[in-house]
C-alpha cells in the first residue's frame, strides 16, 4: 500500500496523513494510466495492490482482465487501459491495481502505477473539456489543473456502471 | 426504542406461533386416526392453549377468541367425548384462519379487522353436540372452562389497563430470567416441576399485578403436569417451547439464532478453510518448518469447526414433510379416497437451503400421488388391492447425497395416455413414440405441457407440474427419476446434494487454464488415445466418440469458451485427450479437456455482477493454492453444445437401442460409400439412379469442370468434397443421379455396401451437402444431401426445369411428419421445377391453407401423428377453394385397399413413398388435368 512518490506533482498540496480536511477539499489517490494522471476520491479506494496470478474469465468482456484472490476475497479486475481504449502496457508485470467496492462487490481497477495522495479544493475543479474523447468523458467527473500536469477525476461509479449497462444491453 | 422492542416481541410471537400451528396440524391428523391417544391430544391442547394465552397477553382479541373456541372443543375431546371427522376438520379450519390472521399481522403489524363468529359458533355448537347428554357434559366441561376463562384475564387487564410498554418489557425481562431458572430446574425433572411452577409463579408476582392470578389455577386443575406448562408459556413463547421439549427429552435445549448469523458464520468458516488450505500448501513447500505441528492442529480444529457450522445448517428433512399429513388428509376428503401417508427417515438431515428448495416440489409430488396416482377405494377393491391407498415417503443418505423416494401403490402411469398426449401435443411423432421404451414414455411426464390427469382438478392436472418439479430439482444440482408399473404404482426418486455451499468438483485444464466441473454432472472420464479402443473420430470436423455402441457428441472445452491455446493454433482436435462424459438432464455429451487433475471440495462463491451474464459459469472459488478458479455450469455447457444434440435427439438415440422387429417397416436401403476420408458416407439408395464405374481415361476436363461422355450426353462430375481426387487411371466409381433431362455423376472413392437400416440422424449438420450423421452398421456415417450436389453439376439445374414443361410458378405443398422424407422429397420436387413448401404435420398445413395460401398441388403422407393423411384430405376438400386442388397421397403401403380408401377420402392420386419419378409424374399429370379443366 505504499504510494510511489512522483517528482512531477510534488507541491504544497501533498496530503499529510490523517489531517482533518475542510469540506471544500477532496482527497484524491492519484494513479497513472499511460502517462495520464487520474485521481480517485480516497473514500472510494479500499486498497492498492499488485495484481498477481490473475485468472482470466473466458467469454467475458475484453475490459475484464480476470478474477483474483485478494486476501480471501474474489476481486473482478478491470483493465483500465482497455476501458479507455489504450494500448496494453508493455511491461505488464509491474502493473498496480486499486481495490474498490461497488454495490457490495469487490473490483480492482488495473492501472500502470500509483502516484501520491493530493488534497484538492473542490472550487478548483473544472468540467470536462467538451472535446474530450467520449469514452473518457463518460468516466471523468472533471479535471484539476495541477502544476505542469492535468489530473482527470476518475468517476469510479461511472466506470462500473457503464460496464454493467453494457451487459444489460 | 419501545416500538422496536414491541416488534421484536411480535416477531418472536409470530415465529413461535406459526411453528406451533404447524405442529398442531400434524398432530391433529395423527389424533384423528388415533383418537384414544391422550398424549397427542394433550400435546395439541397445550399448544393451542399456549397460543391463546400469548395472544391474550399481547392484546390480540381476534386470535385469542378463536383459539379459545378451538381449545374448548379440544377440551371436550380430552375429556372423553367421541372424536368426529367433522370436529377435527373444523379445528383444522380454525387453525387455517389463525394462520391467515397471523399472516396479516406479520404484514401489517396489527390484527386485521374481521369476525370469526362463523367458526366460533360452529366450534361451540360441535362442542355442545360432543357432550351428547346434557348433564354429564356440563360437569365434564367444567375443568376445562376455568382454565380457559381465567387464563386470558391477565391479558385483558394488560389490554384494558394499558400497561405501559416499559412495564411489559420488564415483565418479559423477568420471565426470561425465569426461563433460566426453569432450565436449571429441568435437570431435576419431575420433582423439580413444583419448583418450576413456583419460580414462574413468583417472578411475575413481584411486579405484574395481574400475573399472580395465573399460577394458582394450574395447581388447582385436575392434571397438574399438563397444566403447569401453559401458565409460564402464556407469558413467553420461549419458555413454552422449552417446557414441552424438556418433557420429551432431557437434553434438547435450544436457542434461536437468526439464519443470517449462521450464513455469516458459514462464510467465515469457508474463508478459514481456504486460508488453512493455503497455509498447508506453503508449509508443504518447506520441509522442516516449525509451523508444521501447530498448523496440523489448526487444520484439525478448522475441520471440526467446519463440520460444526455445517451441522447448524442441517435440518431433518421431516421439517419439509411437516405439512404433508394435513395436505394428504384434506386431499383424501376432497377426492373421496382413503390414503395413508407413511414417512420413513424423517430424521435424515440436509442443508436448510436445500430443504427450502425441495419443499414445494415434494408437496407437489405427494399431491400428484394422491390425486392421480391412487385410485378410488371402489376401484382399488375391484383390482384386489386394499381400499386404503398408501403413499410412502422415504429419505436416506447415500454418498454425499440424499435420496428421497415418493412411492404410491396406485395405478401407475398410464402409458397409452401418455403416448396419446405426447402425440396430440406434437412432442413426438407416432413413429417416434412407437420406438420408445416404456421407461422413456414414463419420463414424458417431465415434459412441459403434459399432464396425465384426464381433467383439470383443483388439486392438479394443469400440466405445469412435473416439469416444474424437475426444473426445481435440477436447479439445485439434483436429479429426478421415476419407475412405474401400470397397476402397481409409481416411485419417484430424487437425488440431491446435501448442501449447496460446498460442492465436490473435478478440476480440469483447458488451454492452460483450470476450471472446476461439479462432480454431480460428471458420469465418467474417458482417456482417448490413438490406436486405443476410445479414439476421437470426426465427421466434418465434428468430433464424436464411440462409447459402448453409442455415438457421443464431443466438444472441446476450449472451443466452448472461445479460448484457443496459442500452441495448437489450428482448430482441428487431435485424436487424443481427456473426455469428461457429462449428463445434464437427458443430454449426454463429452467435454474434451487437456488434463484432468483431481477432485476438490470447493466453496462456491457468486461471481460479481459483471460476470453473472456468462451462462457457462455458475460461480468461482479460491483453490487451496490461493488461485481463483471458475466453476463451469453444466446446464450452461449443455445449452451451448447446442440444438444439434438436444435432448430429443438423445432420447431418440436411446429409443433406437430398443428398436424391435415391428419397426423394420421404417428401415430404408442405404448406399454406403467412401469419398474423401475414411469416414463412411451414405445416401438413400432410392435417390440413386445407377452405380457406375467408368474408365478414368474417359474423364475429360472442360472449363475447369470434370465431364464424362455418358449414354450419348455429357455428364458433369461432382466431388463429394474438395479433399478427394478424381482418378486419372483405372476405374472411377460414381453414383449417377438422373432425371428425365440430365444426369450427374457424384464421384466417390469406393462403394462399400448397401444396407437396410433404420435411419436415425443423430447429429444434424449445418454443413452444406450433409443431412447429418447416423450410426450405420455400428459406424458413425455422414448422410449426404443429394439436393445440394445437383446445382453444383448444373448451375441452371433448377432454372432449366422452370423453363421446361412445367410452368414456372408451380407451388407444391408437401406434408410429411418425417423430417428425413421432407429433406429428401423437397429437393427432388425442387429439382423438378416446383416451388416447395414443407409442413411437418396436417395441422400446420391446414393453417397455411386457411390463411389462403394457394398451391397447385398438395403431396401428403398418409401415416402422420394427429391428423392422418385421409383426415387431412377430407378437411381440405371441405373448403371450396381447394375442392379441385390435386392432392397426391404418399404411403409406404400402396395396397389396392389403401388406394381405394385414399380415393374415397378425396386424394387425386396415390403413389408409393419411394417412387420419385412416379410422384413427379403424378404431380405433372394432375396439374395438367387441372390446367386443361381450367
Amino acid at each position: 500500500m505504499s504510494s510511489i512518490r512522483d517528482a512531477g506533482v510534488e507541491g504544497s498540496r501533498v496530503a499529510s496523513g490523517l489531517d482533518v480536511l475542510s469540506k471544500d477539499v477532496t482527497q484524491y489517490v492519484t494513479v497513472y494510466i499511460a502517462d495520464q494522471l487520474f485521481g480517485l476520491p480516497i473514500s472510494r479506494v479500499h486498497d492498492v495492490f499488485m495484481p498477481e496470478t490473475m485468472t482470466p474469465v473466458p467469454l467475458s468482456r475484453t475490459e475484464i482482465a480476470g478474477v483474483l484472490n485478494l486476501r480471501g476475497r474474489i476481486v473482478t479486475a478491470i483493465d483500465m487501459r482497455c476501458k479507455l481504449g489504450l494500448a496494453d502496457l508493455e511491461n505488464a508485470g509491474n502493473r498496480m491495481a486499486v481495490g474498490i467496492d461497488y454495490k457490495g462487490e469487490s473490483y480492482g481497477l488495473i492501472i500502470d502505477r500509483v502516484g501520491e495522495v493530493l488534497n484538492l479544493s473542490i472550487a478548483e475543479r473544472e468540467p470536462n473539456p467538451v472535446n474530450l474523447d467520449p469514452r473518457w468523458a463518460a468516466i471523468s467527473a472533471g479535471v484539476h489543473r495541477l502544476e505542469g500536469t492535468l489530473m482527470v477525476i476518475l468517476d469510479v461509479d461511472s466506470v462500473l456502471l457503464s460496464m454493467g449497462e453494457a451487459i444489460a444491453a | 426504542m419501545q416500538g422496536a422492542r414491541m416488534d421484536d416481541l411480535l416477531l418472536e410471537f409470530l415465529t413461535e406461533t406459526n411453528e406451533s400451528l404447524d405442529v398442531v396440524d400434524a398432530e391433529l391428523v395423527k389424533f384423528e386416526q388415533d383418537p384414544n391417544n391422550a398424549e397427542i391430544l394433550g400435546n395439541i391442547f397445550r399448544l393451542v392453549h399456549t397460543i391463546k394465552g400469548t395472544c391474550g397477553f399481547l392484546g390480540l382479541p381476534r386470535l385469542e377468541s378463536l383459539a379459545h373456541a378451538g381449545e374448548t372443543l379440544m377440551g371436550k375431546y380430552r375429556d372423553g367425548c367421541p372424536v368426529t371427522t367433522q370436529g377435527v376438520s373444523l379445528i383444522l379450519l380454525s387453525i387455517d384462519r389463525l394462520k391467515a390472521i397471523l399472516a396479516d399481522l406479520e404484514a401489517s403489524g396489527s390484527e386485521p379487522a374481521g369476525d370469526d363468529q362463523d367458526l366460533i359458533s360452529e366450534l361451540e355448537r360441535i362442542a355442545l353436540a360432543a357432550d351428547g347428554v346434557e348433564e354429564p357434559a356440563a360437569e365434564e366441561a367444567a375443568p376445562a372452562e376455568p382454565v380457559a376463562e381465567l387464563e386470558p384475564e391477565p391479558a385483558r387487564e394488560v389490554r384494558v389497563g394499558e400497561v405501559p410498554l416499559d412495564e411489559l418489557d420488564r415483565i418479559f425481562a423477568e420471565t426470561e430470567s425465569d426461563y433460566d431458572a426453569e432450565a436449571a430446574a429441568k435437570q431435576q425433572m419431575e420433582e423439580a416441576l413444583a419448583e418450576v411452577k413456583a419460580a414462574t409463579g413468583d417472578a411475575p408476582a413481584d411486579e405484574a399485578s395481574a400475573a399472580p392470578d395465573a399460577p394458582p389455577e394450574p395447581v388447582n386443575a385436575a392434571a397438574p403436569k399438563a397444566e403447569a406448562n401453559p401458565a409460564p408459556a402464556a407469558k413467553l413463547g420461549a419458555a413454552a417451547e422449552a417446557k414441552p421439549a424438556g418433557e420429551k427429552s432431557l437434553a434438547s435445549q435450544s436457542i434461536r439464532v437468526s439464519v443470517d448469523t449462521l450464513e455469516n458464520l458459514m462464510t467465515m468458516v469457508s474463508e478459514l478453510v481456504l486460508t488453512r488450505n493455503q497455509l498447508l500448501e506453503i508449509v508443504r513447500r518447506h520441509e522442516d518448518s516449525e509451523f508444521k505441528v501447530p498448523l496440523q492442529r489448526l487444520s484439525n480444529v478448522t475441520a471440526e469447526l467446519q463440520e460444526g457450522v455445517m451441522q447448524t445448517r442441517m435440518q431433518p428433512i421431516g421439517n419439509a414433510w411437516q405439512k404433508l399429513p394435513r395436505i394428504v388428509r384434506d386431499l383424501a376428503g376432497e377426492l373421496g379416497k382413503d390414503i395413508e401417508l407413511e414417512m420413513v427417515g424423517a430424521e435424515t438431515e440436509l442443508d436448510r437451503q436445500v430443504l427450502d428448495l425441495i419443499k414445494d416440489p415434494l408437496t407437489h409430488m405427494v399431491r400428484n400421488s394422491a390425486d392421480h396416482g391412487l385410485e378410488l377405494p371402489a376401484d382399488r377393491a375391484a383390482v384386489g388391492k386394499p381400499e386404503k391407498g398408501t403413499i410412502k415417503l422415504a429419505a436416506y443418505h447415500e454418498g454425499g447425497h440424499i435420496i428421497i423416494e415418493i412411492a404410491d401403490d396406485g395405478k401407475g402411469l398410464p402409458t397409452q395416455l401418455l403416448k396419446n398426449k405426447a402425440i396430440d401435443n406434437e412432442l413426438y411423432t407416432e413413429a417416434e413414440i412407437e420406438r420408445m421404451s416404456e421407461a422413456q414414455i414414463h419420463k414424458l411426464i417431465f415434459h412441459p405441457g403434459l399432464s396425465t390427469a384426464a381433467k383439470v382438478t383443483n388439486v392438479s392436472g394443469r400440466g405445469v407440474g412435473m416439469d416444474v418439479v424437475r426444473t426445481n430439482i435440477e436447479a439445485i444440482g439434483g436429479t429426478i427419476d421415476l419407475k412405474s408399473k401400470e397397476g402397481d404404482g409409481t416411485v419417484v426418486m430424487i437425488k440431491i446434494p446435501l448442501t449447496l455451499a460446498i460442492v465436490s468438483t473435478l478440476i480440469v485444464e483447458s488451454s492452460g487454464e483450470r476450471f472446476a466441473i461439479p462432480q454431480l454432472a460428471v458420469v465418467e472420464l474417458v482417456r482417448a488415445q490413438k490406436d486405443s479402443e476410445h479414439k476421437i473420430e470426426t465427421i466434418r470436423n465434428t468430433p464424436v466418440l464411440r462409447l459402448r455402441d453409442k455415438l457421443l457428441p464431443l466438444s472441446p472445452l476450449s472451443h466452448l469458451l472461445g479460448v484457443e491455446s496459442p500452441t495448437e493454433g489450428s482448430d482441428t482436435i487431435g485424436e487424443e485427450g481427456f473426455i469428461v462424459v457429462m449428463q445434464v438432464g437427458n443430454q449426454t455429451f463429452g467435454l474434451v479437456v487437456d488434463a484432468v487433475f483431481h477432485t476438490e471440495e470447493i466453496v462456491v462463491k457468486p461471481m460479481s455482477s459483471m460476470l453473472r451474464h456468462l451462462s457457462m459459469f455458475s460461480g468461482n472459488t479460491i483453490l487451496g493454492d490461493g488461485s481463483v478458479i471458475m466453476i463451469l455450469d453444466p446446464n450452461g455447457i449443455a445449452n451451448a453444445i447446442g440444438s444439434a444434440i438436444d435432448s430429443e435427439v438423445a432420447e431418440k438415440a436411446k429409443a433406437q437401442e430398443a428398436v424391435t422387429v415391428t419397426s423394420e417397416a421404417q428401415s430404408v436401403s442405404l448406399l454406403v460409400f467412401r469419398a474423401g476420408g475414411k469416414e463412411p458416407k451414405a445416401v438413400m439408395l432410392s435417390l440413386v439412379t445407377r452405380l457406375e464405374e467408368l474408365q478414368a481415361e474417359a474423364i475429360e476436363t472442360a472449363n475447369g469442370r470434370h465431364l464424362v461422355q455418358y449414354r450419348g450426353h455429357l455428364m458433369p462430375l461432382v466431388k463429394v468434397n474438395e479433399d478427394m481426387e478424381i482418378r486419372t487411371s483405372g476405374t472411377q466409381p460414381m453414383l449417377v443421379f438422373a432425371d428425365e433431362h440430365r444426369s450427374m455423376g457424384l464421384v466417390v472413392d469406393e462403394i462399400v455396401d448397401i444396407v437396410d437400416e433404420v435411419l436415425d440422424i443423430e447429429v444434424t449438420s449445418e454443413k452444406p451437402g450433409l443431412l447429418g450423421s447416423a450410426v450405420i452398421k455400428g459406424k458413425a456415417t455422414e448422410v449426404i444431401d443429394v439436393g445440394y450436389f445437383m446445382p453444383l453439376a448444373f448451375d441452371d439445374w433448377f432454372m432449366m426445369k422452370d423453363s421446361g414443361s412445367v410452368s414456372a410458378s408451380f407451388d407444391v405443398l408437401l406434408v410429411d411428419d418425417s423430417s428425413f422424407f421432407r429433406n429428401m422429397l423437397a429437393p427432388v420436387l425442387r429439382s423438378a421445377g416446383y416451388t416447395v413448401t414443407a409442413c411437418s404435420d396436417a395441422h400446420e398445413a391446414l393453417e397455411l391453407l386457411d390463411e389462403g395460401r394457394q398451391f397447385d398441388a398438395i403431396v401428403s403422407d398418409i401415416e402422420m401423428p394427429g391428423l392422418s393423411g385421409y383426415e387431412f384430405t377430407t378437411q381440405v376438400r371441405k373448403d371450396s377453394r381447394y375442392a379441385h386442388t390435386p392432392i397426391i397421397a404418399m404411403s409406404a403401403h400402396a395396397t389396392p385397399a389403401a388406394i381405394e380408401k385414399g380415393r374415397s377420402a378425396g386424394f387425386s392420386d396415390y403413389v408409393a413413398k419411394f417412387d420419385r419419378t412416379g410422384l413427379i409424374a403424378a404431380i405433372k399429370e394432375q396439374t395438367s388435368e387441372v390446367e386443361l379443366a381450367a
